[in-house]
């Protein structure tokens, strides 16, 4: 009976993920292309830099790395704070 | 020595540490012409650091890194990116003033595939170099604090 319950319930996934895969849209034709076209046309000539995704990453989307390095030093923080143990004068 | 691992994997340590952080530093150095960038870098770099107390153990690695100098140097390169985000706050924040100026990193690159020019792309060089550095320090820390935490709990 378990095993009946599992294997319908693997069938069914996997039929789920078939039928997605299926209906993926099509790789490499965005719906929406005209922002990756401007990026690519225009990231050379207004950020001198031949990666692109560095001219978005640290350019276009500054802020967004901003916000990107100071969860990274939440992160640090909570980690420092949590793991440092108390001062070797409060023992 | 308590913690060190077969004598296998420190030689294949002592030979991959180098190579590591060459390749670590040239991701963060070629950010801007070369997939990658200081976020990738700094993590490479913080990786092959990360290699000391796995092949030689937790007090071998203490020795040599200093978690409160490598904080302290996180906080360097956090506040370096926000200044160089700051550069630009004439016209708005984060714009590339250095980029196509002809001075420092200022070249201008050709449309298309091209070889790459290193003196090119402003500002972002340097923010490479900001993020990199904060990476590589904020993830060594915590490798380290871990280290410190878990010897504790072991002698206690």
């Amino acid at each position: 009976m378990k095993k009946a319950a599992v294997f319908a319930a693997f069938v069914f996934v996997a039929a789920f993920l078939l039928f997605a895969a299926g209906r993926l849209h099509p790789f490499g034709e965005p719906s929406a292309p005209a922002m990756d076209d401007y990026f690519l046309a225009h990231s050379q000539a207004e950020t001198g830099a031949n990666n692109v995704v560095t001219a978005i990453v640290f350019d276009y989307r500054g802020f967004d790395t901003l916000g990107e390095a100071t969860v990274l030093f939440a992160a640090i923080l909570g980690v420092v704070a949590v793991f440092r143990g108390p001062r070797e004068d409060e023992r | 020595m308590r913690g060190e691992m077969s004598v296998i994997v420190r030689t294949i340590a002592r030979i991959t540490y180098a190579l590591i952080l060459v390749f670590g530093f040239y991701v963060i150095l070629h950010g801007h012409l070369t997939p990658g960038g200081g976020f990738q870098g700094g993590a490479v770099v913080a990786s092959g650091f990360a290699l000391l107390p796995v092949a030689f153990g937790a007090a071998a690695a203490k020795r040599y890194l200093n978690p409160s100098l490598m904080r302290h140097l996180e906080e360097v390169g956090s506040l370096a990116f926000l200044a160089l985000g700051f550069l630009g706050i004439g016209i708005s924040f984060f714009y590339n003033v250095l980029a196509n100026s002809g001075s420092l990193f200022g070249a201008a690159v050709p449309f298309g595939p091209n070889s790459g020019i290193l003196n090119s792309a402003g500002t972002l060089p340097f923010m490479n170099w900001a993020v990199g550095l904060k990476v590589m320090t904020g993830l060594m820390t915590i490798v380290l604090v871990l280290l410190i935490g878990a010897g504790k709990e072991g002698k206690d």
